[in-house]
């Protein structure tokens, strides 16, 4: 028997496949892709259709994942899948549909370099895939960017929170770094799964037959051939968009208070700023983060609020300039905005980040 | 013929302006033991999409008469393909889940996982099917997912406008093959269900149709057996069912019935292709 509040040693995957167990997810369709095979390789060993009841199953490809995730949440289920960039682009067939049926559901991004094979290195370079939809249509994920071992495992227990309560799909944007790299875990205690009945009370949407005699029956269905109803539909949907923007955002500071230049960075970039930060300060340098927890929605009054005390913004991704667009449009442009990046799975070192700052001189 | 006097009419009101006939009123004629047939109780009171002479109608009627039958309807999750039958739920008192093209089976192995106790069935044509979904297809049923796929084979893409399906018969003409299908352009016919008879996964695999009164009565056994076959988890059940477009076709709906019996039949012929009954 584990005690509850385990402390172990894991990588950021084999935590998210913890933390799915202990959370009470009731179940993980899965394909593998490197560097995320160890969240369904963790499942596999830890067995948890014996213990919790938790359904676990390696599907035939992502595009089979997805369409689970959209049918198990569309019953009223707290499920989950995970992969990689290209295996990402598979999927993006279906969040779609998740978004306009108001479906819950978790999807796993363990980012590597692209695009279309690229590299198994991470990377960041998902940010717009993440963000801006990738599917077709006028809609939005929630997404979370973890930026260690810890985190990854307490999003996963955010994003059920987050899915269940706006009926939405919700993104982990993590990456190859954050995924292997092994750190100290204190995984949460176990949640039992929900009931039969407890589905049934709260998802009176779901399509599971429950009840079905005293009620209408329940249809997930994305087709809508009158346009005018079809708009009414998006128009919903948008207004559910605007209170999870005005509800939702999350971000983390690291030395803003007296900060002159203000880093923005997310997941593995912001851990390797937080590092340059400390030596930059060193040297004198009033540098601070701004790390952002919920890539959508974006902190975009806080970058405002920022900007306007700033006399210089770095924006720092494993990418080539993705959510720097995001931070010029949120800044308005009230100081000047540089660029560090690196992509193609080439990870940023600290030193590189505390040199091109230090060069670019005072302001 | 019956005369309305043979009929049983109990507490009918002795009405000296029809006695001569002894008609019956309307509360009468729909008493229980009068009723020889009706709308399935679970089927909508609302007019189909369905072009005249479509089979898709007389299979939806099938379905609904059995879950009826089954006393099932709480425990039943129905997903919809893309094609003629993407508006199944609108027809259907069930709950209902739309997949996105080809993916029906994938959204049904992940409902029957975690619904073990349901019955969970798919409704699928064959470009959704046998085309674009065909790995999902086979992968669900090689799996054994404890499942029912109904399939329509009607050798042709109803809902876009009749263009050339796997199943197109050789030298059919179709929007997409105007002069009809050739080997060398477009491959051969797809016999999905022969392929489906090969997996392990498969407890019953079955080909039916619904040109004849015949063919209807044997078509609703197989998807009850089907039914049956995925609530006691004995595999996999994939029940096809040749049937008729006479708007693809370009028939009217008699011909169409006569054109399946004389063209689909000799290539898809009827039958069990398997059926392990422990």
């Amino acid at each position: 028997m584990q005690k509850d509040n385990d402390i172990l040693l894991l990588k950021g995957n084999e935590a998210i496949a913890h933390a799915a167990i202990r959370y009470g997810y009731d179940g993980f369709f899965g394909y593998p892709i490197t560097p995320q095979s160890e969240i369904l390789e963790t499942l596999a060993l830890l067995k948890p259709w014996e213990t919790t009841g938790m359904v676990v199953l390696q599907s035939e490809s992502e595009v089979a994942s997805i369409n689970m995730i959209y049918a198990g949440g569309g019953s009223g289920k707290c499920v989950l899948t995970s992969s990689s960039s290209v295996g990402v682009s598979l999927m993006q067939e279906v969040i779609p549909y998740m978004a306009i049926c108001e479906v819950p559901g978790l999807i796993v991004s363990v980012q590597r370099g692209g695009p279309g094979l690229g590299t198994i290195q991470p990377s960041q370079s998902d940010y717009r895939q993440a963000t801006c939809g990738g599917g077709n249509g006028d809609y939005h994920t929630i997404v979370l960017a973890p930026c260690s071992v810890q985190e990854s495992c307490n999003m996963v227990g955010l994003a059920k929170e987050l899915m269940m309560k706006w009926r939405t799909p919700v993104i982990i944007l993590s990456d190859g770094s954050i995924g292997q790299m092994m750190e100290k875990c204190i995984l949460p205690p176990y949640t039992p799964r929900r009931t039969d009945e407890e589905i049934r009370r709260q998802c009176p949407w779901a399509t599971n037959g429950l009840g079905l005699k005293g009620r209408k029956p329940n249809v997930m269905t994305s087709l809508e051939l009158d346009q005018a109803l079809m708009e009414k539909r998006n128009r919903e949907l948008q207004k559910k968009y605007a209170r999870i923007q005005q509800e939702e955002v999350r971000a983390e500071h690291y030395h803003t208070e007296d900060a002159e230049t203000l880093i923005v960075a997310f997941g593995s970039a912001a851990r390797i700023s937080m590092g340059a930060i400390d030596n930059l300060r060193q040297q004198g340098h009033k540098v601070g983060l701004l790390r952002p927890v919920t890539l959508w929605p974006f902190p975009e009054k806080e970058i405002l609020e920022l900007a306007s005390r700033m006399k210089r913004i770095v924006v720092v991704e494993l990418n080539e300039g993705q959510m720097l667009r995001d931070v010029q449009w949120a800044s308005q442009f009230r100081c000047p905005i540089e660029f560090i990046g690196h992509s193609g799975g080439v990870i940023i070192t600290p030193d590189e980040i505390t040199r091109k700052i230090s060069e670019m001189g005072k302001l | 013929m019956k005369t309305p006097s043979t009929l049983n009419t109990p507490n009918t009101p002795n009405n000296s302006e029809f006695s001569e006939y002894n008609l019956m009123d309307e509360k009468t004629i729909k008493s229980p033991q009068n009723i020889v047939y009706q709308k399935p109780r679970l089927m909508n009171d609302i007019p189909m999409h369905y072009c005249p002479g479509c089979g898709h109608s007389i299979v939806h009627k099938l379905v609904a008469e059995i879950l009826d039958e089954m006393g099932i309807e709480e425990k039943t999750i129905g997903v919809c393909p893309v094609g003629c039958a993407v508006f199944a739920y609108r027809y259907l008192d069930i709950d209902w889940i739309e997949a996105a093209h080809g993916r029906a089976p994938a959204c049904a192995s992940a409902l029957k996982r975690l619904w073990p106790e349901h019955l969970v069935f798919t409704y699928q044509g064959d470009g959704d099917l046998a085309c674009i979904g065909t790995g999902e297809t086979i992968q669900t049923l090689n799996r054994g997912e404890n499942i029912t796929v109904i399939f329509i084979n009607n050798a042709i893409y109803g809902m876009t406008g009749g263009q050339m399906a796997p199943t197109t018969l050789m030298g059919m003409k179709t929007s997409t093959c105007p002069y009809g299908r050739q080997a060398d352009l477009h491959g051969f016919p797809l016999k999905i269900s022969d392929i489906a008879a090969t997996l392990e996964g498969t407890c019953y695999v079955t080909r039916q149709a619904e040109n004849t009164v015949g063919n209807i009565a044997r078509a609703k056994k197989a998807i009850r057996q089907a039914f049956e076959n995925s609530l006691q988890g004995r595999g996999s059940s994939l029940v096809e069912i040749v049937s008729t477009c006479s708007a693809g076709w370009k028939m009217t709906p008699v011909q169409s019935n006569q054109w399946l019996a004389e063209n689909m039949l000799p290539y898809y012929p009827l039958g069990d292709l398997k059926n392990i009954k422990d």
